[in-house]
């Protein structure tokens, strides 16, 4: 078990220093930071000072482990919009964005997982097509577009929930919270459904795919065989070796929810990471990028390790093939 | 009563291209602790046959005609719950692959289990007991630390005396096993089916043993059932069908065994290969291969017959009003040196006819 | 393994074939088609079937922005769809956009396809370390969503290139980055069906017999991966739309100038809330139309060409 997780946070680090040095590598070479930062007027002692400051005057290999020993330390510099540290405008937004990623992700799962079993099991009933019908419309409406027909329709027209923002919040330390006021919630639901609903109809064909693959195996015609009860062999039987696949590809959905998270926020007007990085990419802010880069691979790290761990849990071989799982998402 | 009979089943498979027939009019029956062995080519419709027995055809195939008895109870068609209970408990099965037939995800043991909690009257703490109980008689080495094992810490052959263990825990009356051995090492295959037969005899369950190894039915039936495209061609005693087979086609199965105790030249071989079932030639299916064809092969199709012995054959030879035929010796000249019926190996001819007047 | 014959049956064969028959007999197949059709057709023709010519600056008057479509009181029979806020025409800049974003979404798929074929060829044949690393570098890609690495892209070009440059390439850089994002599908692919491959008699025959590395992956690997792939094609053309799109959506991805359904959908959202609805929805609507018959017929033909999935 414990060689087991060490030899998957081996397999993390590849990918963490390959993002951090993107990121460096971004943030190094891409613009003129100096210029940037500088403005319009400046002395070329006041560049050469700040050249100096910056260590842009060292060797490669110094600037770039100075920018990963920064980086561990939580200095990501500051942003070249704002002149502010993009550590703390980047917790300022962080909770927004978890929020509404964490319900996002459970209303996807508690949906799209059910109704995919669903279909699987009970493929030629009229629910499953119309469940079918309703996933191929759900994957082929851009995130954005769902956002703004529901806006159109909760709030425009029928002028029941809020179209931007987070409401009132509350506030304990650093971390803000919108789901201790109704205000709050009430501007919650229609950014979550919208972020929520392209993951809820991936997870639910997934499962139904899995779900049918499964139910042609050798396995569940012996366990049939067998006369265990139906209950036993779909809800035992399937559903157990249904979910080993899912959890790898829901795991790494409910990463790209994070990601994903930029479009919603964008149209809802969401005060979270995603409304600062796309600020960010249209001014070209590239400490906040590589920054915001930074934490998503820290993200997607720390999921995959969970969904390592729960494959663990879940079966005894530890040897499915994970790389045959193909992954569509925009 | 016999315990279970099949008569005049037949599967069907729609098609887009119309309806496939796959078994068309099977008749058998499988006296309680008697083996019955179903032998064939791929594609004769053997596990097909089992498949229907157990009620689980594999859709869009169908039983659209002929009945299926258990106890002289009719069982195909039943509701789904029903025919669920009959599964497992008064009739067990065996597939071919134990790599793939045990759920990866469940130890042996809580497959067990679940077995026998379904069906029997016990508590989990029985049930568990039993089932080290059975890993034992079915030959695993330290059965109650292997019981929490997974599938997947066991070889293939361990595997499929897991499986063995599974059809049987639930103490059926019947087990289908479907080429129980075909995926299995050569040196292991007869260990199994020793295995399998003893078990059986001891409990008292009887054994419908679907493969393509003549050898293994040689050893373990009591009864074999030859199938060709769809139908029996002939069943009977296995020691008569060996003997002396009174289908060409099993003539020309038997003349493609290897024989130790008689010297051959060269091994006998069925021209040509066993039809589609789209393409099933009127009146006998075997007509177009058979070298004793004669006219009425051509038009009529032949039901099984008495033929001579305990045995039963579709095979117009058989017939009482085409003895003329015989006699006259037309279909034997119509490839003099090949094989005839009754004439399973070399030298064996005269023997046979010798039974026959027995 | 002999090539088909080329008897006069080879039409006959193909309408004989299952794949056409499941065409013709699936309910979704044949509209869809008719429907993507119907896009594409209006999209590719816009320049010379289109009602006005919304590029022309001469031919729009301020006057007739935010007329509503047709079927409204104030709609006004030469905007069948209504007018934006500049006055143009809706259907003509509909068709124009998704012309763009056409465009886009083929190019975009026929890159990642192009450059997931050609690595998935060379990590299954030539194996090895070669192979680890190449796999290795696709897992951390499929960590990343696509639109996160599009915006990446885009935002390093924005900083890398002035002003008055980006502009001129914002379409190949996002064809780039939208395909760039997608290769690592075709790559699995095509390397698992090449391992298969690889390792069949007559492939280890044309090796012994020396034929270049090359012509056998030509010729033994790449037709029997031509099914998977034209699904996964099918598939990401659709997706590859709505990234477009999205990018448009989010201000950085093609020009204003050549506005693309998304960039339609962006500049119609500012007017959702004074009532002008249709600015917005009537590219959504094309928008949705066209990915959803795409991907129906992608559907549609991953069952056909993979029966047992039904």
């Amino acid at each position: 078990m414990f060689i087991y997780i060490l030899s998957r946070i081996g397999q993390a680090v590849p990918v963490i220093l390959t993002v951090t040095f993107i990121a460096f590598a971004m943030f190094a070479y891409v613009g003129d930071p100096v210029t940037i930062m500088l403005g319009q007027d400046y002395t070329e002692e006041q560049r050469q000072a700040l050249i100096e400051a910056l260590g842009l005057d060292q060797p490669f290999f110094v600037q770039y482990a100075r920018f990963v020993a920064n980086a561990v330390r939580g200095e990501f510099g500051l942003s070249y919009r704002l002149g502010r540290p993009v550590l703390s405008l980047i917790a300022e937004r962080l909770p927004a964005t978890l929020e509404l990623s964490l319900v996002a992700a459970a209303l996807a799962l508690l949906v799209g997982v059910p109704m995919g079993v669903f279909t699987g099991l009970y493929r030629e009933s009229w629910l499953s097509r119309a469940f079918l019908v309703f996933s191929l419309v759900g994957v082929s409406l851009p995130t954005f577009l769902i956002g703004i027909l529901l806006i159109l329709v909760f709030a425009v027209i029928l002028g029941w929930l809020p179209s931007f923002g987070r409401g009132e919040v509350v506030v304990f330390g650093w971390w803000s919270t919108g789901l201790l006021t109704a205000s709050g919630l009430k501007a919650l639901i229609l950014p979550s459904i919208t972020l929520g609903l392209f993951q809820m109809t991936l997870i639910m064909r997934l499962v139904r795919a899995e779900m049918l693959e499964v139910l042609r195996t050798d396995y569940i015609k012996f366990a049939r065989a067998r006369g265990l009860s139906n209950r036993a062999v779909h809800f035992g039987h399937a559903l157990k070796n249904t979910l080993v696949p899912v959890i790898t590809i829901t795991g790494l959905q409910l990463g790209a929810i994070v990601a994903f998270a930029i479009v919603t926020e964008t149209v809802f007007q969401w005060p979270g990471m995603g409304l600062l990085f796309i600020q960010s990419v249209g001014y070209a802010d590239i400490p906040v990028m590589s920054a915001y880069l930074m934490l998503i691979a820290l993200m997607f790290v720390s999921i995959n390790l969970i969904v390592d761990l729960l494959y663990y849990a879940v079966d005894p071989r530890l040897r499915v093939d994970r790389g045959r799982l193909g992954r569509t998402g925009v | 009563m016999p315990l279970l009979e099949v008569q005049e089943l037949r599967v069907e498979f729609p098609t887009r291209r119309g309806v496939l027939t796959a078994l068309d009019g099977v008749s058998f029956a499988i006296e309680a602790g008697e083996v019955l062995g179903v032998v064939g080519e791929s594609g004769a419709g053997k596990s097909l046959t089992g498949a229907a027995v157990i009620g689980l055809l594999e859709p869009p195939g169908r039983v659209a005609g002929g009945q299926i008895l258990l106890d002289g109870r009719r069982i195909d068609g039943l509701p789904y719950e029903q025919m669920r209970r009959i599964r497992g408990r008064e009739i067990g099965a065996i597939f071919q692959d134990p790599l793939t037939t045990l759920n990866p995800l469940y130890t042996v043991g809580q497959q067990l289990a679940e077995t026998m909690l379904t069906h029997l009257p016990v508590n989990p703490a029985e049930a568990r007991r039993r089932a080290i109980r059975w890993l034992e008689d079915v030959g695993i080495p330290g059965a109650a630390q292997r019981i929490d094992a997974y599938p997947h810490e066991f070889s293939g052959g361990m595997r499929q005396r897991v499986v063995i263990a599974l059809a049987l825990c639930a103490e059926p009356r019947l087990v289908i096993a479907d080429e129980p051995t075909t995926a299995l090492d050569v040196s292991i295959q007869a260990q199994i089916i020793t295995l399998l037969k003893g078990l059986c005899r001891e409990h008292g369950t009887a054994i419908m043993l679907i493969t393509h190894d003549m050898g293994v039915i040689a050893e373990t039936a009591d009864r074999v059932a030859v199938m060709y495209a769809g139908r029996i061609a002939e069943i009977g005693p296995v020691r008569d069908v060996i003997k002396h087979a009174r289908h060409p086609y099993t003539v020309g199965l038997m003349g493609s065994i290897p024989s130790l105790s008689a010297r051959v030249e060269r091994l006998a071989q069925i021209d040509g290969a066993m039809p589609r079932l789209a393409a099933i030639p009127p009146g006998c299916a075997f007509h177009p291969r058979c070298g004793h064809a004669f006219a009425r092969c051509k038009s009529e199709r032949p039901e099984l017959m008495d033929a001579g012995g305990s045995s039963r054959a579709a095979c117009w030879l058989h017939a009482a009003d085409s003895a003329s035929a015989m006699v006259a010796g037309a279909p034997r000249e119509a490839r003099p040196g090949d094989a005839r019926p009754g004439d399973a190996r070399p030298g064996a001819a005269r023997q046979g006819v010798a039974d026959d007047a027995r | 393994m002999s090539a088909a014959p080329r008897s006069p049956g080879r039409l006959a064969r193909l309408l004989d074939s299952d794949i056409a028959y499941s065409f013709l007999h699936s309910p979704v197949a044949l509209p869809s088609a008719l429907v993507a059709l119907l896009c594409i057709g209006g999209a590719l023709l816009a320049p010379w079937i289109a009602p006005h010519d919304p590029f022309d600056l001469a031919g729009l008057n301020l006057l007739d922005a935010f007329t509503p479509p047709v079927f409204m009181p104030e709609g006004r029979l030469g905007f069948l769809l209504g007018t934006d806020d500049q006055g143009r025409d809706l259907l003509s800049t509909i068709m124009h956009g998704a012309r763009i974003s056409l465009l886009v979404g083929f190019s975009a798929v026929l890159f990642a396809m192009t450059l997931g074929v050609a690595i998935g060829l060379l990590a299954g044949y030539v194996g090895g370390s070669l192979d680890a690393v190449l796999m290795r570098i696709a897992d951390i890609k499929l960590t990343f969503p696509t639109i996160l690495i599009a915006l990446l892209i885009d935002g390093v070009v924005r900083a890398a290139l002035p002003r008055e440059l980006h502009d001129r390439v914002a379409l190949p850089v996002v064809i780039f980055s939208i395909g760039f994002a997608n290769w690592v599908q075709f790559a699995r692919t095509v390397r698992g069906s090449t391992l298969v491959e690889k390792n069949k008699e007559y492939v280890q025959a044309a090796r012994v017999i020396g034929l270049h590395p090359l012509r056998i992956m030509a010729s033994h690997v790449l037709p029997n991966v031509l099914g998977p792939v034209l699904v996964i094609a099918t598939l990401n053309l659709g997706f590859a739309i709505l990234a477009e799109a999205t990018l448009s959506f989010l201000g950085v991805g093609v020009p204003p100038t050549q506005p693309s359904l998304g960039t339609l959908i962006r500049i119609g959202n500012d007017f959702l809330f004074s009532g002008e609805w249709w600015i917005t929805v009537f590219p959504g609507l094309a928008l949705v139309t066209m990915v959803l018959s795409i991907n129906l017929l992608g559907d549609w033909l991953r069952d056909a060409l993979n029966p047992k999935l039904r």
